[in-house]
């Protein structure tokens, strides 16, 4: 919540925003401001109110409390049809009555622009993304990738001052995803106005967004930049949620944490402190050796099985305690170390500054 | 295996020899005998009218048949004025009908899931639950001294009781309120079918809530509309106790007309042509019907 | 939704229900009325009711109605149930479009154009073969059967469609002949569907006026006939009881069809 502000003032601002549905908090006092020019990520786990906020932005639900402006006009109780918002919609929601060029100028049409406009817009539109001969076409005659340009061109034909994407890519296969992800980046970036997306996926997010804001149970956990999420979670669940981390719980005293499962001091960066925490050291800052390394923070582990990824490979380790540990070696480094095999002994260890304190 | 099949084929036979059979005989059967009938003319005796087919003289049976009886349905303007004002009729009640039914499905529609089985319900019991007296509670309350009329005066609206029953009113009245139900169905059917974000989608492109009703809604409902339209329309045309019970002498509805012609001249000829008339209006609409049902299960 | 559009929905249904509803609920209250007048109240009492057991016409003709719609209505779901086969199962090498049609035209013609044809057939077989030797009981049973058929058929096929047909080879694989499989494990899975069939051919029969008035013979006159030719004059507190006790009785019927039917295709009646 308190990542660094621009000097510009935020394209949207969301006040104390809370949605309840029925008995059911859907988003619980929210406050978030996002910047011109962002591509904007909000994830989470399904029921986390990332849609809910979505559509609140939307206008399609009111808050209960709580304020939403956008580029400085309070829009809080303004309808959807009164907004200078633009949405795709996860089903794409393609009028299947219409043509494809009818539906991109649809809300042309209720502008009640000139017809030649329109005509020009819409055709403008659907070069954009290489659609102009698919334009007499209706939805059903479209493959999955095509129906999501159509309903892409007919929510920027307006020139919106946010695009707000829920689960855009949801509907199309991998492959088609991956390379759907790319060209969305790029398009915000000549379009330039500001996307808000809404997905369950982090590493979407992670590869898409400029910055993420991660939501649980309604309310915001962590806002920041990819990178922030990543290395620095402050949650044990922003840490969980953004790859895989390797937690050790302990008490802290300085820079000294007592780990009793990994039956170690750990030796940690920075600050001072006191009081039950979780050590996180993601897998590929593990370092495995057969020696043991002189250096802080070194665990001797018993390797239980290796999974083969191609590009690189996930080690998997057991403390003498129990503990499940996760290392994950380059292919350089897995060779380096020779012929691995099940009940070998080797030592685990991490630079102090690879490790992240999570308070409990 | 092969003793089997033969059961199997035995099966076949007399489910398709049973159903082929009863079809001849009691649909396909008396449909031509009502066109051969169309075809000769009346006389008095029993049957009252003249065989298609004669063997009076000669080797070859001398064939009777005329279009007399179409022809007269054609030039008198009782016939014509009957066809006109049973179209008119028809017509106009299904389009009352749907002005009334419509927001009724569509409220069933938005209504929460598990309400919409026992409202639907709801509009489908009175359909089933006598017909006749249905319309004969109509009767009590149009009457001059009927309900309706009591109250008006009661509140002083009205001085003199007006005339509800055997007025062409009372027949359109009766008409919406039979077939509500033939109306709402379809419609509800395509309606519970739509995708609402579709609406959300109309509304987030700038259309304000009638707009998108007139542009994503109402188009996506057409064919509801269009089957519920006909299923209304096909009935009312042949329809006979509503005119008779609320239209009174001066309504004038083919199927009131076929009765009057069977049973008070006795001219079985020219009530076979009326027939056939009527099943020929009455099957070109339902044909319609038809492909619009099928388009929108395909579509589906 | 907001809430000033579910208030104009609400109150969308309500008067739509209003007018379904009222004109009967009106019925019903009368009939309770004292009064020979039908629309003064004077007070409540049983008077119309107590009438209707002495009217003997009455009575016969209810006897005659439930008789022919009990017969009529079993012929129909007989000829459904293998007419639903022979359109959903045995697809009919002979155009199967026209043979459908067939099925379903008497769903759409009016009224008086199948009283009117049934009669003519009657004659017509009457003259040609001395059978039907004369018309009253027999010719209206077997005309509410011919249009009973239709309905039957399209509630069983329904139900038929939604049968898994590789019921029918598993039980065939199990070693049952193909009628022992049909009695055994399609018919019981059909028996909502045809109870419900059998409820809907007895209640249009019970309810038919038209056809029963052209292929009837002297002296057989069923409920609707008599109470057709008794509304035709006019206005009386009797068939005001009367049609109570039909709505109420016929009500039921198309509850116990409703509840029968219900699981598995909603909405579908």
């Amino acid at each position: 919540m308190d990542r660094p502000t621009e000097g510009a003032p935020p394209v949207i601002r969301i006040e104390g925003v809370a949605k309840s549905f029925g008995a059911v908090p859907a988003v619980a006092g929210v406050s978030l401001d996002i910047a011109r020019g962002d591509f904007f990520c909000l994830v989470g786990a399904s029921g986390s109110g990332k849609t809910t906020l979505l559509r609140l932005i939307a206008g399609f639900e009111r808050p209960d409390t709580g304020r939403i402006v956008i580029d400085g006009e309070d829009m809080t109780s303004r309808p959807p049809y009164a907004r200078p918002v633009n949405m795709m919609f996860q089903s794409y929601a393609l009028f299947p009555h219409l043509t494809v060029a009818d539906n991109v100028g649809f809300g042309l049409e209720e502008e009640r622009r000139p017809r030649t406009e329109i005509r020009e817009r819409v055709a403008a539109a659907l070069d954009l993304f290489d659609m102009g001969g698919l334009a007499a076409r209706k939805p059903h005659q479209l493959s999955g990738g095509q129906r999501q340009r159509v309903a892409l061109a007919r929510a920027l034909v307006k020139n919106p001052k946010i695009l707000l994407l829920d689960e855009p890519l949801a509907a199309l296969d991998k492959k088609l995803r991956e390379k759907a992800q790319l060209e969305l980046v790029a398009l915000r970036e000549r379009v330039g106005i500001t996307f808000v997306m809404v997905t369950h996926d982090q590493e979407e997010a992670m590869s898409m967004a400029t910055h993420i804001a991660l939501m649980r149970d309604g309310a915001l956990c962590q806002v920041g930049t990819p990178r922030q999420l990543y290395d620095a979670p402050q949650s044990r669940f922003a840490a969980d949620f953004f790859g895989v981390a390797n937690l050790f719980e302990g008490r802290r005293s300085g820079n000294a944490v007592e780990c009793a499962e990994a039956a170690a001091t750990l030796v940690v960066d920075g600050g001072a402190g006191e009081g039950e925490v979780a050590v996180m050291v993601r897998p590929e800052q593990m370092m495995v050796s057969r020696e043991r390394p002189a250096r802080a923070n070194v665990l001797p582990a018993a390797l239980t099985n290796i999974v083969f990824l191609g590009n690189a490979s996930i080690c998997h380790f057991t403390l003498p305690g129990g503990k499940a540990v996760q290392a994950r070696l380059s292919p350089t480094d897995l060779a380096a170390l020779g012929a691995l095999s099940a009940g070998d002994q080797v030592y685990l260890s991490f630079d102090p500054a690879a490790a992240r304190v999570l308070a409990s | 295996m092969t003793l089997a099949a033969g059961e199997a084929r035995g099966m076949r036979r007399v489910m398709l020899g049973a159903t082929t059979a009863w079809l001849a005989v009691f649909t396909l059967a008396p449909f031509l005998i009502v066109l051969a009938i169309s075809l000769v003319e009346a006389r008095f005796g029993v049957p009252p009218y003249e065989p298609l087919f004669a063997w009076s003289k000669g080797l070859w049976p001398v064939f009777n048949g005329t279009l007399a009886n179409y022809a007269t349905l054609g030039s008198d303007p009782l016939y014509l004025e009957a066809f006109a004002s049973s179209l008119r009729i028809a017509a106009t009640s299904a389009l009352i009908t749907l002005i009334v039914a419509y927001p009724m499905a569509y409220a069933i529609a938005r209504a929460r899931a598990e309400l919409r089985f026992g409202l639907l319900m709801l509009i489908i019991l009175p359909f089933w639950t006598s017909f006749l007296i249905r319309v004969y509670a109509w009767m009590g309350l149009l009457n001059s001294n009927g309900l309706i009329n009591a109250l008006l005066i009661k509140l002083g609206v009205i001085n003199e009781p007006l005339t509800l029953l055997n007025t062409e009113f009372a027949v359109h009245l009766g008409i919406v309120y039979s077939y509500l139900p033939f109306m709402v169905l379809p419609i509800y059917a395509v309606l519970e079918r739509m995708d609402w974000t579709l609406l959300e989608a109309a509304e987030d492109l700038g259309a304000r809530p009638f707009s998108a009703f007139r542009r994503v809604t109402l188009p996506l409902s057409l064919p509801g509309i269009v089957a519920g339209w006909l299923l209304v329309f096909i009935p009312a045309l042949g329809e006979f106790i509503i005119p008779d019970l609320l239209g009174g002498p001066g309504t004038l509805m083919l199927g009131h007309v076929l009765w009057t012609e069977f049973f008070s001249n006795h001219d079985w000829p020219l009530a076979s042509a009326l027939a056939v008339s009527l099943l020929v209006m009455v099957l070109v609409p339902a044909a319609f019907l038809y492909r619009v049902l099928r388009r929108a299960e395909v579509a589906s | 939704m907001t809430g000033r559009r579910s208030i104009a929905l609400l109150s969308v249904l309500g008067f739509g229900y209003a007018f379904l509803y009222l004109p009967i609920a009106i019925l019903i209250v009368y009939s309770f009325n004292d009064s020979r007048l039908v629309t003064v109240w004077s007070h409540a009492s049983l008077r119309w009711y107590a009438a209707l057991l002495d009217n003997d016409q009455m009575l016969d003709a209810a006897w005659l109605s439930l008789r022919v719609a009990a017969v009529s209505a079993t012929l129909s779901v007989a000829l459904g149930t293998a007419a639903a086969f022979a359109l959903q199962r045995l697809r009919p090498f002979f155009a199967d479009r026209g043979y459908e049609a067939l099925v379903m035209i008497p769903l759409i013609v009016p009224e008086v154009l199948i009283g009117l044809s049934l009669l003519l057939l009657f004659v017509v077989l009457g003259n040609a073969i001395g059978w039907p030797s004369e018309r009253g009981a027999l010719t209206i049973t077997l005309a509410h059967a011919s249009f009973g058929t239709a309905y039957a058929t399209v509630v069983i096929r329904a139900r038929l469609s939604q049968l898994d047909p590789s019921l029918d080879e598993a039980a065939a694989i199990l070693g049952a002949t193909p009628w022992r499989a049909f009695r055994r494990v399609t018919l019981p899975l059909l028996m909502p569907a045809i109870a419900a069939g059998w409820l809907l051919a007895f209640t249009l029969s019970l309810d038919d006026v038209v056809v029963a008035s052209f292929v009837t013979g002297p002296g057989a006159s069923t409920l609707p006939i008599v109470v057709f030719s008794s509304v035709r004059l006019g206005v009386s507190p009797q068939i005001n009881s009367l049609g109570t006790l039909i709505v109420v009785f016929v009500s039921c019927l198309i509850l116990a069809a409703t509840l029968i039917t219900r699981p598995g295709d909603r909405g579908k009646v």
